[in-house]
């Protein structure tokens, strides 16, 4: 009898991907293959200083000497790194003055995601930046925001306009050596968003950009950088998606957020890269170094993250909780199906004194997938009076996926207190049943249960993107929520 | 002479004076594993937060045949000894004139003996299966030496009276020792036994000690097994205690980490079939420099066995204390329920506890949880007993007893616990003055 | 309304219902009663479509139609109301939220139009105050951390709220103080009307002191073995269940 009700809670979480399709773009783009060339060639096409040439060229060559990390919780075939297109450009080429300059064929795709410029533009207030493969297509409400002094653009156009910015700043949090993804990102990445916030000014709408990897065999390194000055506050989202394709394709990508005392940044994420396909062919290899630097006293920086695509993802946002009072949140839902792997938790580096952290990791598995959490605390001798929480729950659905919690927990002060607590547990047949006895089929109970079991996390997240979260979690695992 | 130099020859001439032993099948895959694996570094995840390099960068005497009366071993005997059944080690060595066996039920032979005679088939088949879950060269060290080993043998349906006590002795007078003791303890059915296991180090120089002790425990056996390591500031030891229960059965631990150099113990308690159920119980109470590194690994290989695991650390001055512990839930065990805690208090401004609670799950009809906490000695609480008349010192005190008592009175032979609440009082009278 | 024929049922191979026979009409109330181990809350169970209890023979009829091929959603759907005598904890579920699930997918099912957020919020209020339950805890988690005499009244809520045909109340009474079974029974009485049925399924006399039955039922091993008007309940209470087996077993060994 217990296979009955599984195999029908399974039939309930197959679904297919509804991202999938590709657009007929004619795009510019680099030969394939990776080497000083190509970062010639990057540089070039991006018309950059000399100055972001050689740091370009200073990570490439410390990441030659690199080796992949091993350590996390996947497993997938070696990557050729010649065999990734490290540069494609949509052909219609940029200085948009306003979304309506967009390539007709783009902005359906967009309409497709759900995402329609127009109306983000019309109605909900959202700042958009659009990063299409590897550039920035468009960014909404730049005037807006400039009047309260906001920079909200593309990285290439702040390394041209705001050179001293970028200078100051990127890298700073995660230096081009940091890891071995994040050394190949600082060598090729093409675009990203940059945003600035200035002193005291909260910025008066969500800040918001779209990435999606387009183009055959080409990887995307986008690189974000945000800057949130004195007392200043700024929520950003962003979301992925990308067509369906046999082939794995790699993403690797930085974000570095900064925020000075008293300030703000929220970021949150609704990434849902191709999984790839149910028997585990291709998807996004989502490799992603995020991290954040609360760096003056009374800062915050919070995470939150609903991660249903990819076919593998490794990625831990990260806080260092470096000046005092500081704030460090990581919120993360995590589902996996048929065959997607991921590896992903955070790391709270508790450095002043008073800081606090919390993480709330929700892992759901289904079909044969494996979801971990890996996540770190570490109270440095001098965070005295820090204080962390954290909160790991796996649900499984089916028997054959496995969820797996790494915690690693580091406290070299006295006056601390760490705590961690984590259970596993299934949807239950009787709880099924119990919905079922009330008139709610399968299918929706399912629907239900994973949405209260999320839900501590879907509550972080901006209400624009709150139902659209909803919404693929209830596709990722179901065929419609009822 | 090098440490590792001498690892080879001593192989070799190991292999040929004994070769005919069953052993030797053993020893040949520990050893060309060793050589592949080496010693672990903190490249190692397992081996993350110790480094034990150092170790082997020491000179050592390789005494094999030192010289110790009983009556020596006098002051070091755990209580209530005369109604024991000791098994005494000497420099990793199993020693048949020192060790005295009380129970007719229990049999007690050299290893190499028992793998010669009736017992073959049990030392063959279970000898070395501690290796599946040491993914490092530093259990090959040992299996790669395996000789002078011990074996024991609790009779079916026999629960024993007396206790086992099983000493390591390591003789360190006239310079660095370095012992492997190994032993294979086979718990037949519905037996019972209480172990005791302690380390002994004679002399001021430093030891060494890389033990394996494998437990079987089979259908409705019961095993209790204690550790106590309350040796010298200079006593090192890898101590890894696998217990596997290959049929319906229970057993009950307690590890009690006080004294030593640096220790890494490694104990694993493997389900080999359904409806096992196994309590496993720790306290690191540490000062001074000492490291103390637990690593626990519960199998769930099978489906409905229960797991209930609580370590606890008060780990003082420039101490660290570690807790790794995994539990593993393989792919058709359902029904399992596994509970693991592990809780620290730090008292002093140095000290420091690296903790890593892992749950591994690959059935869904699981109950799994694990909590880990790291913090300092409730304040609320130390005011609430100052409030009431209680000088501070005395009030810390009264705590930290309390935090250790959940595990404390886990250990149910009596008098090895009030000789373990002793140590740990004094412990704690110590720090808090 | 419901017919039940020669019903067995098991779980995991063991036989606990051994040809059960009962018949209930609209506008009735009866009560099954037993010791433990009887197979009262079985059948409760295999009515509501538990799936673990396999029926290995004989019918039930529902309204004209064989109950035993529904689904348990669809039993629902069609009016058969389960009071769990646990009921199930779901984290992060508000009974708000469940509720309004539950009634919109019935309404599905009947052809009829959802009901918008001010409908049900309006049908709610109404429920609310005529089984007197707290709003407070509807906006919990559904069931979780809630008291046992908690859980019981949400159920009863809930039953207000899908005002089911048949309503089978499984030891509903346990575990509740005498103030608690009075404001459950009151709400039961509330709702029972000439249209609908009630089946009460208790180990214990005393919630009879505010439900009246019209029929009483004496289950013992898998079977029905004694029905009587209300007053057999007493005599029950007054001798114990011992009396019962005795003449059973009795009985059987003739």
């Amino acid at each position: 009898m217990n296979d009955v009700v599984l195999s029908n809670i399974e039939k309930t979480v197959l679904s297919d991907y509804k991202y999938g399709f590709v657009t007929n773009i004619r795009a510019d783009e680099a030969p394939m293959g990776l080497n000083e060339d190509i970062v010639r060639f990057i540089s070039a096409k991006k018309n950059e200083p000399q100055w972001m040439l050689e740091w370009r060229l200073k990570a490439f060559r410390q990441w030659l000497k690199m080796e992949e990390p091993v350590w996390a919780n996947v497993k997938f075939p070696p990557i050729n790194y010649q065999d990734i297109i490290y540069y494609s450009a949509p052909k219609q080429r940029p200085s948009l003055n306003s979304v309506d300059d967009i390539d007709p064929e783009l902005k359906r795709t967009f309409d497709k995601l759900g995402i329609s410029l127009d109306e983000q533009k019309r109605i909900s207030g959202v700042a958009v930046d659009v990063v299409v493969d590897s550039v920035s297509i468009a960014t909404t409400f730049k005037e807006q925001l400039s009047k309260l002094g906001i920079i909200f653009c593309s990285i290439s156009e702040a390394i041209q306009k705001h050179p001293d910015l970028v200078k100051k700043y990127m890298g700073s949090v995660v230096p081009a050596t940091d890891n071995y993804f994040a050394a190949l990102n600082s060598a090729v990445f093409s675009d990203g968003s940059f945003c600035f916030i200035p002193k005291g000014v909260r910025s008066p709408m969500e800040l918001s950009t779209y990435f999606r990897i387009n183009a055959e065999n080409t990887g995307q390194f986008e690189r974000t950088l945000i800057v949130a000055e004195e007392g200043s506050y700024v929520s950003y989202l962003e979301g992925c998606t990308a067509p369906m394709r046999d082939e794995n394709q790699l993403h690797a990508a930085v974000v570095e957020l900064v925020a000075h005392e008293k300030a703000e940044i929220k970021y949150s994420t609704v990434q849902n890269w191709y999984p790839g396909d149910k028997e585990g062919k291709g998807g996004i290899y989502n490799f992603v170094t995020k991290r954040g630097i609360c760096l003056g006293d009374h800062s915050k920086i919070s995470w939150t993250q609903v991660e249903t695509g990819s076919a593998i993802t490794w990625k831990y946002p990260s806080v260092i909780l470096k000046g005092n009072h500081s704030i460090g949140e990581f919120y993360s839902v995590a589902v996996t199906n048929n065959h997607q792997q991921a590896d992903t938790g955070t790391k709270m580096t508790h450095i002043g004194k008073n800081t606090k952290s919390r993480i709330v990791s929700k892992g759901i598995s289904a079909g044969v997938s494996n979801n971990s959490y890996r996540g770190l605390v570490h109270i440095n001798k001098n965070a005295s009076n820090s204080r962390n929480f954290s909160q790991c729950d796996s649900l499984l659905l089916g028997d054959k996926c496995g969820a797996h919690t790494f915690p690693y927990i580091e406290v070299k002060n006295n006056s601390s207190i760490v705590e961690h607590e984590a259970t596993t547990s299934k949807i239950g047949e009787d709880q099924v049943f119990y919905c079922n006895q009330r008139g709610i089929d399968t299918e929706t109970a399912v629907a239900l249960i994973i949405n209260g079991f999320a839900k501590e996390v879907m509550n972080q997240l901006p209400m624009e993107f709150a139902v659209e979260a909803q919404k693929l979690l209830a596709i990722s695992l179901e065929g419609s929520v009822g | 002479m090098n440490t590792l130099t001498y690892f080879q020859e001593q192989f070799n001439q190991l292999q040929r004076t004994d070769a005919a032993d069953g052993l030797i099948a053993i020893r040949k895959t520990a050893s060309d594993a060793f050589n592949k694996l080496g010693i672990p570094t903190t490249r190692n995840e397992e081996w993350k937060y110790t480094r034990i390099g150092g170790l082997f960068n020491k000179e050592y005497q390789f005494d094999i045949n030192p010289a110790i009366t009983s009556k020596e071993l006098d002051d070091f005997r755990l209580p209530a000894h005369a109604q024991a059944n000791e098994i005494v080690f000497v420099n990793g060595l199993f020693s048949s004139t020192l060790s005295t066996i009380r129970s007719s039920d229990l049999i007690v032979l050299n290893l190499e003996d028992a793998a010669k005679n009736e017992y073959r088939d049990i030392v063959t088949k279970n000898l070395g299966h501690s290796v599946h879950y040491a993914n490092d060269g530093i259990n090959a060290l040992n299996t790669a030496f395996a000789h002078g080993g011990v074996f024991v043998q609790v009779k079916k349906g026999k629960s024993l009276a007396n206790p086992i006590y099983i000493y390591h002795v390591s003789n360190a007078r006239s310079g660095n020792s370095f012992s492997q003791p190994r032993g294979l303890i086979h718990v037949d059915e519905n037996a019972g036994v209480q172990i005791v296991e302690t380390f002994v180090t004679l002399g001021e120089q430093e030891s060494f000690t890389n033990q394996i002790l494998e437990i079987v425990v089979q259908k409705d056996a019961r095993v209790e097994y204690y550790k106590i390591q309350n040796d010298k500031s200079t006593a090192s030891q890898v101590s890894t205690t696998h217990i596997r229960q290959v049929e319906k059965s229970f057993t009950h631990s307690v590890v009690i980490s006080l004294d030593g150099n640096i220790i890494r113990n490694n104990l694993n308690v493997v389900f080999d079939a359904d409806h096992c159920e196994s309590h496993l119980y720790g306290l690191y109470c540490l000062q001074n420099n000492t490291h103390v590194d637990n690593h626990t690994v519960v199998d769930n290989a099978k489906p409905s066995c229960f797991s209930n695991e609580l370590y606890k650390g008060v780990v003082g001055d420039n101490a660290t204390g570690i807790f790794n512990g995994k539990i593993f839930v393989r792919k058709d065990a359902q029904k399992t329920n596994a509970y693991q805690s592990n809780k620290n208090i730090l008292i002093s401004e140095t000290a420091s506890v690296n903790a890593k609670p892992q749950l591994e799950i690959f059935a869904d009809d699981v109950k799994c949880s694990h909590g880990c906490t790291v913090g300092s000695l409730d304040e609320e609480a130390q005011f609430y007993l100052v409030s009431r008349g209680l000088s501070k010192q005395s009030a810390r005190a009264l705590l930290l007893q309390a935090f250790a008592m959940d595990i404390l009175e886990n250990i149910k032979p009596e008098p090895i616990r009030k000789y373990v609440e002793q140590l740990i009082s004094e412990r704690l009278e110590i720090d808090v003055l | 309304m419901l017919k039940i024929e020669n019903l067995h049922a098991g779980i995991e191979g063991k036989k606990i219902l051994k040809g059960i026979n009962l018949e209930i009409k609209a506008g009735e109330v009866h009560v099954i009663m037993g010791p433990n181990g009887s197979g009262k809350s079985t059948l409760a169970s295999v009515l509501a479509g538990r799936e673990n209890y396999e029926v290995t023979e004989g019918s039930v009829e529902y309204m004209g139609k064989e109950l035993l091929d529904m689904s348990p959603e669809d039993r629902a759907r069609e009016g058969v109301f389960l009071a769990f005598q646990y009921p199930v904890e779901i984290p992060g579920l508000s009974t708000t939220n469940f509720m309004k699930t539950a009634v919109n997918e019935i309404r599905k099912y009947h052809g009829q139009e959802p009901l918008d957020a001010v409908a049900f919020l309006r049908m709610m209020k109404e429920k609310m105050a005529l089984v007197n339950i707290d709003q407070s805890l509807l906006s919990r988690p559904l069931n979780e951390g809630f008291s046992g005499g908690e859980k019981k009244r949400n159920e009863i809520f809930q039953m207000a709220m899908l005002q089911p045909k048949l309503a089978i109340m499984d030891e509903t009474d346990s575990g509740l103080d005498i103030d608690a079974i009075r404001i459950v029974s009151d709400s039961v009485n509330k709702l029972h009307n000439k249209d609908n049925a009630v089946l009460l399924v208790t180990h214990y006399q005393r919630l009879l002191d505010y439900i009246i039955p019209d029929f009483v039922h004496v289950m013992y091993n898998g079977r029905i073995v004694k029905s009587g008007p209300k007053e057999l309940a007493l005599e029950l209470e007054e001798k114990g269940y011992d009396f019962i087996k005795n003449e059973i077993d009795v009985a059987e060994e003739a």
